[in-house]
C-alpha cells in the first residue's frame, strides 16, 4: 500500500501570491494513497527539508512529491534529503507549480486548481516509481582543449598542472591566438607577448600536454567521460621530428609577397613560414595555396636548402583519435570586416585600418618595429582619428551587442600613439565610454587628462581622402550636434568582435548550442557560465562572447576547475534514467521482435544486439541490448519500438500513462 | 498607454501615426553628423529625437515651432546611416503636418511652407505642375516679387517655361483627392 | 527589334527640364525603344505633398500607378529621380500594407496591384541601351567626369536598392563604357538642396556649391546627373553657388542621357544641351575603329 507524502512550497510569495497553497495541501491530503500533505514557506530551507525527512520516518513514506519549483532547480536537493532519511531518491518527484503555474497565471481559483492537478499527476506517478540505483561509468582522464589562444593555454596548463592529460588542438600553425598579436595591454600597458610567450612555451614543454597545431576537429562522438575525438592533422609538408627550426627554408623561399595573417596584412610572409618569430612550435608549414611547387610543379628550393631534409611535399593529412573525458572550447573570436561600412572607406583607403592592425603597428615585433607609421607612405601621422563602435551596437549593418573591449583598447591605442608620437593628436569619436573593469575608468581618465586624448562624443558620417589627407566628417553631440571636420592622417576603426570563422560548424559537430551571433551558449548565464548544455563540454573566453584578457583567463581557469572536478572521480555517477529492453521469463524471454529499428535511430550508438542462448549455446533469439554507459535516456528508441519493448527507467509506460490519466480522469 | 489621448506626448502620437519609436534612438549622433542641413537647423535631427524622448510638452512645442522640420529636404542620409534604422524622414513629415495643423509653423520658415502650398495648389487645378504659375503664385504669397526675375528671360529663351499649363483630362478627379484629403487621415 | 516601355516624364520634364525629356526621347529613338506615356498622368506631388499632406502624397502617385496598370504596362521608365523615388516608395508601401492600399484605392477609385517594374534612367540604360551602343557610338567621351547621383535615386537603399548606398557605381560604369574617366569623389550622394531651390536659394547655393567645387577641385570637366532637381540646382543656380563659394566655376552639368546622345553624335537640338545655363563647351574626340585585338594565350602564372 502506497504511503505518499506531499509537500507544498510557498516559495516565499513566488507561488503563494497566485496559488492558495493551503488549499492545495488540503485537497492533496485526500488523494488516495497520500499519507501526509503539508505546506511550508520555504521547503528548500533547512527546516523545510527536515519537514520532509521527519515525515518519511514518521509516516513510513513510500514516495514523496515536493510541489515547488522546476526539477532543474531543486530536484537534487530533495532527492538528497530523501536519501538521508532512508528513502531511495528516485522515489521523490517534483511537481512544478512555480514555472508551470504560479509564474504564468494570475491569482485565482483556476490557478489553484491547476496546481492541484499538477500535484495529482505526480502523486499518481510516484506511486508507480521504482527504487533505482545510479550507474557508474569510467572516465577517460584526458581533456581535449580546442583552441590555443590565451583561454586555451590557461585552461590547458591548469588541467595539466592538476595532473591530467591534455590534448590541445590549434587550427593555425602556432598557438598564441589574438593575444600574441597585441602590442601592450590595458590597463597596465604591460607587453602582451612578454606575458604570453612564456606560457606558450610552458604548453609545449608540459609533460601532460600533447600539442597538435595546424589541426582541426574532424568528428566527436560519445559523451561525458568518454568522448571519442578524431583530429585532422593538416599536412605541414614537413617532418617535424626532423626539422630543427633553423629557418633556412624561410629565408630562401622565393614567394615573399603573401600578406601575413599574423601582421593583419600589414606585413608579408613567405610560402613556407612560421607566423611570427616567437611561434610555438617554431617550425614552419608550407602554405600550399601560395607555394610555387604546388601551383606549378617546380621550385623545391626549401627542400634543397634544408640541412636536415625535413621537407615532405607528398605528405598527406593524417588523423589521430583521442579518448577524452571532457572537451574544452576556447576557439576565440574574429573581428568584423568593415566592408559593411563604406562610409568609413575601409578597404578603399590604405590609411583606414582596424584596431587589430593598429596593434601590429604599435607592436615592437610588428612590421614597423613599433613605430606608428601609416601604411600608405610610411609617414608618421600627425593626427589619428579613432572611431569607436564600428559595427558594434549597430543592428542595421553590424552587430547589436556591445563588443565590450573596444572602449578600452581604443583608449590604449590613443595613449600608445601619444607616447610614441608626442606632437601627434589622437581624437576618439565615441558614443559611451564603457570602462567597467578594475582600474579601467582610471585608465581612460589618464588618457584624457594626462595624454590629452581628444574625446569627441558623437559619430562620424563619412571619411574621404583629399590631397593626401583623410577628411573625417562627424558631429559633437555634446555641442547640440555641431559639425566637426578633422583632416587626419590615419583613421582606426574599433571594429566589432564577432564569432570566429567556423564556430557554427564546430558547434554542430559537438552538439553544443550557440546564439544567433554564432557565439557558443553557456548552460546558464549566471550559475553555469563555463558549461555548455552538453555535459562534459566546457567553454572559455571569447568564443562565448567578446571578452578582455582578465575575463578570458578567469573563465579559462573556471572551466579548467570544472574539468579537474570531473576528473577527480574514477567513475562518473549518472542518473539511471536510461532505456532498457524489457525481459520476461522463458519461453518468451523478451517481447523484442528483433527488428532493430532502435539501433538505426539511436543518436548515441548505444544499442547493439544480444543473443539469448540455451544451455547448450544454441541461439534462441536475438534482441536489442542497450549499453547503459552510452545511453543518454533521450527516448528516441522508445518512440520507434513497434512492440513496446523498450522503457525508460523512471519514465516507463505505466508511470507516464498514470500521469496522463490522472489529468483526464479527475 | 495614453497614446490615444489628446494630451499624450508628441512621441506617443508619432508612434501611433508612423510606428516610429523615439526610444529606439541612443543618441549616437550619426544622423546629425551626415545631415547636409544640420548647420541650418536650430535642432539637428539627433537633438529632435532627444527632445521627443523627454515627452516634455515644452520640448514638443519647440519641435513643432522649429525651423529644423522645414529645412529638412528629406534627402534620407540620416535613415540610410542610422544604426537603429529609425525613419527620421518620416518623423519630419509627421512633424511638418502636425506643425501646420496646430498652427505652430515657424515664421522664419514661412517661405518654404508657402512654396509647398503654392506647389500643391498648382496641381489642384490642373493635375500637373505648371512652373510659371507656381512661381507667380509663390511670389504673391511671399511678396518676393523681384526674386529670380533675372532667371525668367533666360528660362523663356531656352524654352524652359511653357506659358500655358498642361491640363489633364480627369482634373476633377485629382482635385477630388484634395477634398477627400481634408477629411481623411491615415 | 521593336521594344516598348511605359513612360512617366513628370512635370519638370515638360518645363524647366524639357531637355532631359528631349534627350531621353532621342536616346529611345536611336535604340528603337517606343516610349508610351502613362495615360492622362498627373503630378506625383513631389516634396510638397509628403511635407504637407500624407493623403495626397499617396493618392497622387497611386493614380499614376493605377493608370499605368490599367493601360497594361509592365515596366515604366521614370527619368526624374524625384518622381522615381515617390512612385517606387508609394508602390512599396502600398504593396506591403493592405489596409493602407484599400484606403488609397477608395480615394483614387481604383484597384492597385502594385506590381509595376519602375525603372530609373540608369536601369533603363542598362536594360535597353548599354548592350547595343557598340557601333552606334561615334564620339569618344574622352573627358574626366564626376558622376553625381544625388539622394533620391539611391535612398532608401533597401527599397530602391539598384546600386549601393555609399559610393554608387552604376552611372560611373555607363560613363566609363563611353570612354570617360570618372573621378572618385565623396559627394556622389550628398544633397544639392533639392526643393529649397526657390524658397531658400541661399541653402541651395551652399550645398550645391560644395558639390560643384569638389568636382572641379578633383579635375572633373563635367558633372553627370540623373535628376532634374539636381540639374536645375547645379546648373541654373550657378549665381547662388558662386556667391556661396566665392569663385566662378564653369563646369557644365549634363544628364546621363545627354551624355550618351553626345557620344552617338547627336546634334545640340537633339540632346537639348543648348538649353543649359552653363554652356556645354565639350569637344568629343572621334572614335577610331577599334584595332583588332589578338589575344595571345599566355602561360598561366
Amino acid at each position: 500500500m502506497a504511503r505518499i507524502g506531499v509537500f507544498i512550497c510557498h516559495c516565499g510569495e513566488n507561488i503563494s501570491a497566485t496559488v492558495d497553497c493551503e488549499k492545495v495541501a488540503k485537497v492533496a491530503s485526500e488523494f488516495p494513497g497520500v499519507a501526509v500533505s503539508v505546506d511550508y514557506k520555504y521547503m528548500c530551507s533547512d527546516p523545510g527539508q527536515n519537514l520532509v525527512k521527519e515525515a518519511i520516518i514518521e509516516h513510513k513514506l513510500t514516495g514523496v512529491v515536493v510541489s515547488a519549483c522546476s526539477p532543474r532547480m531543486h530536484e537534487p536537493t530533495f532527492r538528497n534529503a530523501c536519501a538521508e532519511a532512508g528513502l531511495n531518491p528516485f522515489l521523490c518527484e517534483m511537481a512544478n507549480i512555480r514555472e508551470h503555474c504560479s509564474w504564468v497565471h494570475e491569482k485565482g481559483d483556476a490557478t489553484t486548481q491547476k496546481a492541484i492537478d499538477i500535484v495529482r499527476t505526480l502523486v499518481e506517478k510516484v506511486k508507480r516509481n521504482e527504487a533505482l540505483a545510479p550507474i557508474y561509468v569510467p572516465i577517460s582522464k584526458t581533456a581535449v582543449v580546442i583552441g590555443g589562444g590565451v583561454a586555451g593555454i590557461q585552461a590547458a596548463l591548469d588541467i595539466a598542472d592538476a595532473g591530467h592529460k591534455v590534448v590541445m588542438v590549434e587550427r593555425e600553425p602556432s598557438i598564441g591566438g589574438h593575444m600574441s598579436q597585441l602590442s601592450e595591454t590595458f590597463p597596465t600597458l604591460d607587453c602582451s607577448q612578454c606575458i604570453l610567450t612564456p606560457r606558450m612555451v610552458d604548453v609545449a614543454r608540459h609533460p601532460n600536454i600533447t600539442l597538435y597545431t595546424y589541426a582541426e576537429i574532424e568528428s566527436v562522438d560519445g559523451s561525458i567521460g568518454n568522448f571519442n575525438v578524431k583530429i585532422r592533422l593538416k599536412s605541414k609538408s614537413l617532418d617535424e621530428k626532423v626539422c630543427t627550426g633553423c629557418g633556412a627554408c624561410i629565408q630562401k623561399c622565393p614567394v615573399k609577397k603573401i600578406p601575413s595573417e599574423f601582421e593583419q596584412g600589414l606585413g608579408m610572409r613567405t610560402a613556407i613560414y612560421v607566423p611570427f618569430p616567437q611561434a610555438v612550435p617554431n617550425k614552419p608549414v608550407i602554405d600550399r595555396k601560395n607555394c610555387t611547387y604546388y601551383i606549378k610543379g617546380k621550385c623545391k628550393v626549401c627542400e634543397i636548402v634544408c640541412p636536415t631534409k625535413a621537407i615532405r611535399f607528398d605528405q598527406e593529412d593524417s588523423f589521430v583519435e583521442v579518448q577524452a573525458g571532457a572537451l574544452l572550447l576556447a576557439t576565440g573570436f574574429d573581428v568584423l570586416k568593415t566592408s559593411a561600412f563604406p562610409e568609413y572607406g575601409y578597404g578603399k583607403y590604405k590609411d583606414v585600418i582596424d584596431g587589430l592592425q593598429f596593434e601590429r603597428l604599435a607592436s615592437a615585433s610588428g612590421p614597423t618595429k613599433g613605430e606608428i607609421r601609416r601604411p600608405s607612405d610610411g609617414q608618421i601621422p600627425k593626427k589619428i582619428v579613432f572611431i569607436a563602435c564600428a559595427g558594434s551596437r549597430d543592428p542595421a549593418k553590424g552587430r547589436e551587442y556591445c563588443s565590450k573591449i573596444c572602449c578600452m583598447y581604443t583608449a590604449k591605442h590613443a595613449m600608445l600613439y601619444k607616447h610614441k608620437v608626442h606632437e601627434g593628436t589622437p581624437y576618439i569619436f565615441y558614443m559611451d565610454i564603457r570602462a567597467t573593469g578594475k582600474m579601467y575608468e582610471e585608465f581612460v581618465r589618464r588618457a584624457i587628462e594626462e595624454d590629452e586624448v581628444k574625446y569627441i562624443r558623437g559619430r562620424v558620417s563619412q571619411v574621404y581622402e583629399k590631397n593626401g589627407k583623410l577628411i573625417v566628417r562627424g558631429v559633437d553631440t555634446l555641442l547640440m550636434g555641431q559639425p566637426v571636420e578633422i583632416e587626419a592622417d590615419m583613421v582606426v576603426l574599433a571594429t566589432a568582435g564577432i564569432a570566429n570563422q567556423g564556430s557554427e560548424e564546430l558547434a554542430q559537430k559537438l552538439h553544443v548550442s550557440y546564439d544567433k551571433h554564432k557565439f557558443f551558449s553557456e548552460a546558464h548565464p549566471k550559475l553555469k557560465p563555463v558549461e555548455t548544455n552538453t555535459a562534459g563540454i566546457f567553454l572559455a573566453g571569447a568564443c562565448q562572447s567578446t571578452k578582455d584578457i582578465p575575463e578570458t583567463v578567469a573563465a579559462a581557469s573556471g572551466a579548467a576547475a570544472k574539468v579537474v572536478g570531473l576528473f577527480s572521480n574514477d567513475m562518473l555517477k549518472r542518473d539511471p534514467l536510461i532505456a532498457i529492453v524489457k525481459k520476461s521469463p522463458p519461453p518468451v524471454y523478451s517481447s523484442c521482435t528483433g527488428c532493430f529499428m532502435c539501433i538505426q535511430v539511436c543518436p548515441y550508438q548505444a544499442i547493439d544486439k544480444e543473443e539469448i542462448k540455451d544451455r547448450n549455446g544454441n541461439i534462441i533469439k536475438t534482441i536489442s541490448h542497450i549499453n547503459p554507459g552510452l545511453c543518454q535516456g533521450c527516448g528516441t528508441c522508445v518512440a520507434f519500438c513497434k512492440s513496446k519493448s523498450i522503457d525508460i527507467l523512471g519514465y516507463n509506460h505505466d508511470q507516464v500513462y498514470a500521469e496522463v490519466s490522472a489529468l483526464l480522469n479527475e | 498607454m495614453s497614446a490615444h489621448s489628446e494630451n499624450s506626448s508628441l512621441s506617443a502620437k508619432l508612434h501611433q501615426a508612423t510606428e516610429v519609436k523615439s526610444a529606439k534612438c541612443y543618441q549616437c549622433g550619426k544622423c546629425s553628423a551626415g545631415c547636409p542641413l544640420s548647420t541650418e537647423m536650430e535642432y539637428p535631427p539627433s537633438v529632435i529625437m532627444r527632445m521627443l524622448q523627454t515627452e516634455d510638452l515644452k520640448n514638443d512645442r519647440k519641435i513643432l515651432k522649429s525651423q529644423t522640420i522645414w529645412v529638412c529636404v528629406s534627402c534620407e542620409m540620416c535613415l540610410s546611416r542610422c544604426p537603429m534604422e529609425i525613419d527620421i524622414p518620416k518623423v519630419m513629415d509627421f512633424m511638418r503636418q502636425k506643425s501646420i495643423a496646430e498652427g505652430l509653423s515657424n515664421p522664419k520658415s514661412k517661405n518654404i511652407i508657402r512654396f509647398h502650398k503654392a506647389f500643391l495648389d498648382s496641381i489642384k487645378y490642373t493635375g500637373r505642375l505648371h512652373e510659371i504659375s507656381l512661381v507667380a503664385d509663390y511670389k504673391m504669397r511671399s511678396m518676393h516679387l523681384t526674386q529670380d526675375v533675372m532667371m525668367v528671360p533666360k528660362m523663356l529663351s531656352r524654352g524652359k517655361l511653357p506659358i500655358l499649363p498642361e491640363i489633364i483630362k480627369d482634373k476633377k478627379k485629382v482635385s477630388g483627392f484634395f477634398k477627400k484629403s481634408e477629411h481623411t487621415n491615415f | 527589334m521593336q521594344k516598348k516601355i511605359g513612360y512617366y516624364p513628370g512635370c519638370s520634364l515638360e518645363g524647366s527640364a524639357r531637355e532631359y525629356n528631349e534627350s531621353v526621347q532621342t536616346l529611345a529613338k536611336a535604340f528603337d525603344v517606343t516610349l508610351e506615356q502613362v495615360p492622362d498622368w498627373n503630378c506625383c506631388g513631389a516634396t510638397a505633398a509628403h511635407n504637407l499632406n500624407k493623403v495626397l502624397s499617396f493618392a497622387l502617385p497611386a493614380r499614376i500607378l493605377a493608370n499605368a496598370e490599367k493601360a497594361g504596362m509592365e515596366n515604366i521608365l521614370v527619368p526624374c529621380a524625384a518622381c522615381y523615388n515617390r512612385l517606387s516608395m508609394v508602390q512599396h508601401e502600398l504593396g506591403k500594407n493592405e489596409s493602407l492600399r484599400n484606403e488609397v484605392n477608395a480615394i483614387i477609385e481604383a484597384d492597385l496591384k502594385c506590381n509595376l517594374k519602375i525603372l530609373n534612367i540608369i536601369q533603363f540604360i542598362q536594360m535597353f541601351i548599354s548592350d547595343f551602343v557598340g557601333d552606334k557610338q561615334q564620339l569618344l567621351f574622352n573627358k574626366k567626369v564626376a558622376c553625381y547621383y544625388g539622394c533620391l535615386l539611391v535612398r532608401p537603399n533597401d527599397v530602391l536598392g539598384f546600386d549601393r548606398a555609399e559610393d554608387p557605381q552604376m552611372m560611373d560604369e555607363v560613363m566609363k563604357s563611353l570612354g570617360a574617366d570618372t573621378i572618385d569623389w565623396p559627394f556622389k550622394t550628398e544633397c544639392c538642396g533639392a526643393g529649397l531651390s526657390v524658397s531658400r536659394t541661399d541653402i541651395v547655393g551652399n550645398l550645391s556649391g560644395r558639390i560643384v567645387k569638389e568636382a572641379a577641385d578633383r579635375g572633373a570637366e563635367a558633372i553627370i546627373v540623373a535628376c532634374p532637381m539636381c540639374h536645375s540646382n547645379l546648373d541654373m543656380r550657378r549665381p547662388a553657388i558662386e556667391k556661396a563659394i566665392g569663385e566662378k566655376i564653369d563646369i557644365p552639368v549634363i544628364y546621363i542621357s545627354q551624355a550618351i546622345d553626345m557620344a552617338l553624335g547627336k546634334t545640340q537640338k537633339e540632346t537639348g544641351i543648348n538649353r543649359h545655363f552653363v554652356p556645354v563647351n565639350i569637344e568629343l574626340k572621334k572614335k577610331e575603329a577599334e584595332p583588332q585585338v589578338v589575344i595571345e594565350k599566355t602561360e598561366e602564372k
